[in-house]
């Protein structure tokens, strides 16, 4: 690694977005109870969540926390546990972040109106 | 007189257990059984040990699959009539159940535990308050004798080829605590850094394993805190 210190700092942005995220799960808790309450269908429960934009702030805030949280973890995973070297570890990270931030921020889209065909 | 199974590791990394039997005795250590199958039965058994009553740390070895000083560990108080006897995890073998330390070794300089000092001979001794509070938390590191232990006891060290271990990062823990100490910010760089406190999980087996109860746990997550602020202050350290 060209900074020693790149794997501290990828540590305590893990640390932090931890720490951020752990009430925002609370609140997504509470909004999957409210959301579901009846009918379990896409239509119904956006019929109940489309028309909050503070919904949109959250779910933007917590699915960039994700993405930048979960594949932290998940390099950490794929070198000690599963042997993978650090250059491919990193490639596979950068993707999942990639990944879950297009998929959530897909998801959030929808909040705000567009069709989630 | 009833005897006791005992199956020693023969071999290095390529190797197999070898079982003998030694008579049980009222008081018997694991240390004592070794010596005693290597004395009366193999005397080409190869392992360590040197004082034999827990100062020196050089007859670390896996008892029934757990390090332990072999001389601090009585064969009663395994509660077992099969001993299995291998030499310490995380380290390369040499032959039977003495490994090669170096590596484990390294990592302390890895680790930047050498003491630094600003002073000379003409200096007055520095007057160290016992009580103050970096202090206490040095004095809670120090005793460390560098047996292995703990290093063996990590999974994140099998897991993990460049990561420190705990017994390096204690004792960084012990230097950057210590207010003679002129090198914390390079003791504190080396254990910041790529293979460093950033990787303990805190599973707490080194703390668990200590034979003289140090907790390199509790150390690394000093080192983790410490590092954090200091990230967070904008300096690297």
């Amino acid at each position: 690694m060209p900074n020693p210190m790149f794997e501290m700092r990828l540590y305590l942005l893990q640390r932090l977005t931890a720490i951020l995220m752990l009430p925002m799960v609370i609140g997504h808790l509470a909004t999957i109870m409210y959301a579901t309450r009846s009918e379990l269908t896409a239509a119904s429960i956006l019929e109940r969540t489309q028309s909050s934009p503070w919904l949109v702030v959250f779910y933007t805030g917590f699915v960039i926390l994700v993405s930048i949280h979960a594949p932290l973890g998940l390099r950490k995973i794929m070198g000690e546990w599963l042997r993978v070297s650090p250059k491919l570890a990193n490639r596979i990270s950068v993707l999942l972040f990639l990944g879950f931030l297009g998929l959530g921020l897909r998801g959030v889209w929808a909040l705000t109106g567009g069709t989630m065909s | 007189m009833s005897h006791l199974t005992v199956r020693i590791w023969r071999g290095a990394d390529e190797g197999e257990f070898q079982d003998f039997s030694v008579p049980m005795r009222e008081n018997q250590t694991v240390l004592d059984v070794v010596s005693e199958v290597q004395r009366t039965q193999d005397q080409s058994l190869s392992y360590r040990f040197a004082c034999r009553v827990g100062v020196c740390g050089s007859c670390a070895m896996m008892v029934n699959g757990k390090p332990r000083w072999t001389c601090r560990t009585h064969i009663r108080s395994l509660k077992s009539s099969v001993v299995t006897i291998a030499p310490l995890r995380n380290m390369p073998r040499i032959k039977d159940l003495v490994t090669d330390m170096s590596g484990f070794i390294d990592k302390w300089g890895k680790a930047g535990n050498v003491f630094e000092s600003q002073r000379d001979r003409g200096d007055a001794p520095a007057l160290v308050d016992p009580s103050s509070p970096m202090r206490k938390v040095a004095d809670a590191a120090i005793e460390c004798i560098n047996c292995g232990v703990c290093h063996a006891a990590c999974d994140v060290v099998s897991w993990n080829d460049a990561y420190l271990g705990p017994a390096a990062l204690n004792r960084a823990w012990s230097l950057v605590n210590d207010e003679r100490h002129s090198g914390k910010k390079e003791t504190m760089m080396a254990a910041m850094g790529d293979g460093g406190c950033g990787n303990c999980h805190s599973q707490g087996n080194c703390m668990a394993a200590c034979p003289i109860g140090l907790s390199p746990t509790r150390s690394i997550a000093g080192l983790k805190k410490m590092s954090l602020m200091s990230l967070l202050g904008g300096s690297d350290a």
